[in-house]
């Protein structure tokens, strides 16, 4: 039995690593520093150590072997999950490369509301150091953020100590569309964020008030959706007078039609504010390899990771290459699913010949053609994963002896298969 | 295996060779002697006519690290009009402004080039920027490290900490970001704006820190000499594209009293304010400062006509120049109390007044700095332009007639403003090999790179003398990298990976106590977790790291 310190996570996108790991064998146990996102993460017991084809356990040569015989003779398989690491993506994009795949990571519909603002108008950002020792206002939008990051509020908004606050706990928080969930947004001094509640489907409106109100634009209404305009009044003033404001939002929470312009008048509306004094925006992701599968598609083909090769050429389309659409079209002829982080994101269903490279202990209502189980970045081999903020790539430990092969090893092997 | 090249015309200033017909031989990746007594020659290449010189070197490229990548995602559209399509050897991906990274090495290559160094290494980012760069086929790579708006430094500063204190940490955070160099980007200013400062002038104080500028450059540039650094301060200077910078920058070089500096992209540091648009060149006075101070080296920044993306790390200055993305769309960032970057895509355009003032000073620079071993031939790819623009660069200064026939076709007022089209000189191919190989190698400290004499890495490229330089150097006939051909007439006919060039400077094991509690209390990440292992850079099986010697004092 080993303790190990200083243990980063994958999991919850907040870049958390001072957690303690007992490790015992192949078995796992959180001693410090768990949350409700990542105490399960890493205590999931491995199951599967044999690869299967049609349900029959194989070797992992001949479950390579099958994979690249269904995808030999494809017109346009499907990369779906591409939750992994650095390497594992590396990987992956190698595979899709050569087969002329579409590459879909299984966030991107939510991440879609901010690219779509990023490469139409772009956008003023932070991270999260700058938020745990500048940050005098943080105004979260239509998001549960404790939901979200457990640890957030204790790890960068009432830490003890800040190099540029004089009392963290005099932070103003502010939620605006969806309350929250608990009482971590309470300030050590007891004060209770500011809450002013609308339907998440009303934000556009309510927002667009707020984005008019610090440009000092005249708004006649008295009320936006239930919320008082004088209170959008105080939130703008409390932002124009703020040293260092900070907007959050998760991408995937604004989950109604056209909600990137919803990002977009946001991050306008920090622009705006940077007129002045300064404003950042920080959106909320980096959970299972999303940011991930994002920086390494951009880095190798241009564009972030909802792209396809079936020309021989990266080819980028935030609306025509997502998995969902090419399954149920019956465009797509094989599905292959990558999901190295989570047992419960299984593929989607379909009739299609389907490969599953997932983490060990994932279990399925029809049993895939393949299933290959794979080692957890982070936990059974070393690795790199994005935090939310994209600046940040995280050195990921080995914790444990488990054998399982990684997912970039198994892909690089289905490639050279072909 | 032996490998001979015979009869090429050698240009190898690195050797003082100018323009010599010589055999070359080829063993184990290496140059080496002509074998004595009887020996068989595996493979020969008749260069009989050809002109040969070691692998080029981009001395200042942004090709690793986060800010590209923001560029890259920013600007779909622009991907779109160049894709590359996969081959049995190579990766696709796309081209122009902000490449991928397959596509990055292949380009280089098929130029000729054999390694590129990344000027802008956030220390928080460093990470990124190797795996970016482990990306990148062919290429040798390498980085300098960005201090001078990390707050660790300006605590420090603020402290009254001594020389000792501030070199021991910059020579940890080269080891822990695998760095072979370290840069300053608007000393102070990027930490400014974090504060809302939106200028900061060389003696101007950081309104937190008390800290200016001139206190900055002055301890980092000390630092890199006193630890044997061999590439001195790599320093991107305050005020960045603001009329009347040039006074600022001849303050600068004043300054820094005598130690070596490295002033990058000077063309964006050498304007004044004089005529009726209140913008001018400074070109000709700052070359003359470069020629008088012997401390001084230079690469340009060349900006040439068209679509680009610029991404630095001067986040105060490219917020202040959002009003000028073309298109209109742009992306700063504040960065982990470690630094910040600005993203503007830009279209430079030859009817434009100041982009056009902007291309005649570049060229002004190249023209009028005597000593071809201290300015490097850069477009600080891709803020001035895409680094597959530099054989059209090449042929505007090997060729005074070509220039100066562009030069009539550009913004008629630009053209009153410079005296460019006075200036005779042609730059020979021995002042370009030394441009792009031996100053390059030698201001960096690669110790067995470009040059070929026996002992160097064989990073050879052989080119077809034509009159045309644009059409000469944009299509090697041959490229070796460490003695493996890559290249065939401009194409890529096999892959090789290069290796990650860094300097290890000695440091005071007890800096990390300080540290420690410094990341602590304040940072969002351990002080173990932040630190790059060698195993990082290896355990892909493709990546290596080299060591080069520190300047022996």
């Amino acid at each position: 039995m080993i303790e190990i310190t200083e243990v980063p996570s994958p999991f919850c996108g907040i870049g958390t690593d001072d957690l303690s790991i007992q490790v015992d064998g192949i078995t796992i146990k959180l001693l410090g520093g768990g949350c409700a996102v990542n105490t399960p993460m890493f205590e999931q017991a491995i199951t599967d150590t044999s690869p299967r084809v049609a349900g029959q356990a194989v070797s992992l040569q001949a479950a390579v072997a099958h994979a690249a015989s269904l995808l030999k003779n494809t017109q346009l398989p499907v990369i779906g999950g591409c939750a992994t690491d650095v390497n594992g993506m590396r990987g992956l994009l190698a595979l899709a490369d050569r087969i002329g795949a579409v590459v879909d990571n299984m966030n991107f519909t939510g991440a879609r509301n901010n690219f779509l603002a990023l490469q139409d108008s772009g956008w003023m950002n932070t991270t999260l150091a700058e938020v745990k020792n500048r940050c005098d206002v943080l105004l979260v939008v239509g998001t549960d953020l404790e939901a979200f990051a457990p640890r957030f509020f204790e790890r960068y908004l009432w830490n003890t100590e800040a190099m540029f606050m004089e009392d963290t706990s005099q932070r103003d928080i502010i939620y605006l569309g969806k309350a929250p969930s608990g009482d971590l947004s309470t300030s050590p001094n007891g004060t209770k964020a500011r809450v002013l509640e609308c339907a998440v489907e009303d934000l556009p409106e309510v927002i667009a008030v707020l984005r008019a109100l610090v440009k000092g634009r005249p708004i006649r209404a008295t009320a936006v959706c239930g919320i008082s305009v004088a209170d959008l009044q105080t939130i703008a003033d409390t932002l124009k007078a703020a040293k260092y404001g900070v907007v959050t939002w998760a991408a995937g929470a604004l989950a109604y039609r056209q909600a990137e312009l919803t990002v977009q008048t946001l991050s306008e509306m920090i622009k705006d504010l940077n007129n002045t004094t300064r404003c950042s925006g920080l959106p909320l992701a980096g959970k299972e390899g999303d940011q991930t599968a994002n920086q390494v598609c951009g880095w190798t083909t241009g564009y972030p990771a909802r792209t396809r090769f079936s020309r021989g050429y990266p080819e980028y389309d935030p609306f025509l290459n997502d998995t969902n659409v090419l399954l149920v079209d019956g465009e797509a002829d094989a599905l292959v699913w990558v999901q190295a982080f989570n047992v419960n994101s299984v593929p989607p269903a379909t009739d299609l010949p389907t490969i599953v490279i997932g983490r060990s202990g994932m279990t399925f209502a029809k049993e895939p053609d393949v299933f290959i189980p794979v080692g957890t970045p982070g936990i059974d081999h070393a690795g790199h994963a994005y935090r939310m903020d994209n600046v940040v790539a995280i050195r990921l430990k080995k914790l444990r002896d488990s054998g399982l092969p990684s997912t970039g090893d198994v892909l690089n092997a289905i490639e050279q298969a072909m | 295996m032996l490998i001979k090249l015979t009869g090429g015309v050698v240009y190898d200033p690195a050797s003082g060779i100018d323009g010599q017909q010589q055999d070359i031989y080829i063993e184990d990746g290496r140059i080496v002697n002509k074998p004595n007594g009887d020996f068989k020659v595996d493979k020969e290449y008749d260069l009989k006519g050809k002109v040969v010189m070691s692998g080029a070197i981009d001395m200042h490229t942004h090709i690793g690290g986060g800010k590209g990548n923001i560029a890259r995602i920013l600007l779909p559209e622009d991907h779109r009009q160049d894709p590359v399509h996969r081959s049995d050897i190579t990766r696709s991906g796309c081209g122009h402004a902000m490449p991928s990274s397959f596509v990055t090495g292949y380009r280089y290559a098929e130029m000729g080039y054999t390694a590129g160094f990344e000027p802008a290494v956030l220390p928080i980012n460093a990470r990124q920027a190797h795996m970016e760069m482990a990306d990148i086929p062919i290429l040798d790579k390498g980085g300098y490290v960005m201090l001078g708006s990390d707050d660790y430094l300006l605590r420090l500063l603020t402290a009254k900490k001594d020389q000792k204190a501030i070199n021991d940490y910059v020579a940890w955070t080269m080891h822990s970001a695998k760095a072979i160099g370290v840069k300053v980007v608007n000393p102070g200013g990027i930490n400014a704006f974090k504060f809302n400062q939106r200028q900061l002038d060389l003696d101007e104080q950081n309104s937190h820190y008390g800290v200016t500028p001139r206190d900055i450059l002055q301890v980092l540039a000390t630092a890199v000499k006193e630890l044997g650094v061999h590439h001195p301060l790599h320093v991107h200077g305050c005020n960045l594209g603001v009329p009347g910078n040039m006074q600022t920058t001849l303050d600068t070089i004043q300054g820094i009293g005598g130690l070596p500096m490295h002033l990058t992209h000077i063309q964006f540091h050498s304007y004044g304010t004089e005529g009726d648009l209140k913008f001018s060149s400074g070109a000709a006075q700052i070359a003359e400062a470069v020629n008088r101070n012997k401390n001084i080296t230079i690469d340009v920044g060349q900006i040439l006509f068209g679509q680009t993306v610029t991404a630095s790390g001067d986040s105060m200055r490219q917020h202040a120049n959002n009003k000028f993305a073309s298109p209109n769309k742009w992306v700063t960032m504040d960065i982990e109390c470690d630094a910040g970057c600005g993203v503007v895509p830009f279209k430079y355009k030859d009817q434009n007044f100041v982009n056009a003032l902007q291309w005649a000073i570049g060229l002004e620079t190249f023209l009028l700095v005597e000593d071809p071993w201290r300015i490097f031939l850069t477009t600080d790819h891709p803020n001035g332009a895409p680094f597959t623009s530099y054989p059209h660069l090449i042929r505007l200064l090997m060729d005074r007639t070509f220039r100066n026939d562009v030069l009539s076709t550009i913004h008629p007022e630009a053209q009153k403003m410079t005296t460019l089209a006075s200036i005779d000189r042609e730059y020979t191919l021995q002042e370009i090999a030394i441009m792009t190989r031996a100053g390059a190698a030698k201001l960096i400290g690669l110790h067995d790179r470009g040059g070929l004499s026996a002992g160097n890495w064989a990073d050879i490229t052989v080119y077809t003398n034509d009159a045309d330089r644009q059409k000469m150097f944009e299509k090697p006939d041959y490229v070796f990298k460490d003695g493996q051909l890559v290249v065939v007439d401009g194409k890529v006919v096999s892959i090789k990976w290069g290796t990650t060039h860094v300097m290890k400077p000695d440091f005071d094991p007890s800096v990390e106590k300080g540290l420690k509690d410094y990341f602590d209390r304040y940072l969002t990440m351990k002080l173990g977790n932040f630190k790059i292992s060698d195993d990082e850079m290896t355990e892909d099986g493709r990546g290596s790291l080299t060591a080069h010697p520190l300047k022996v004092s």
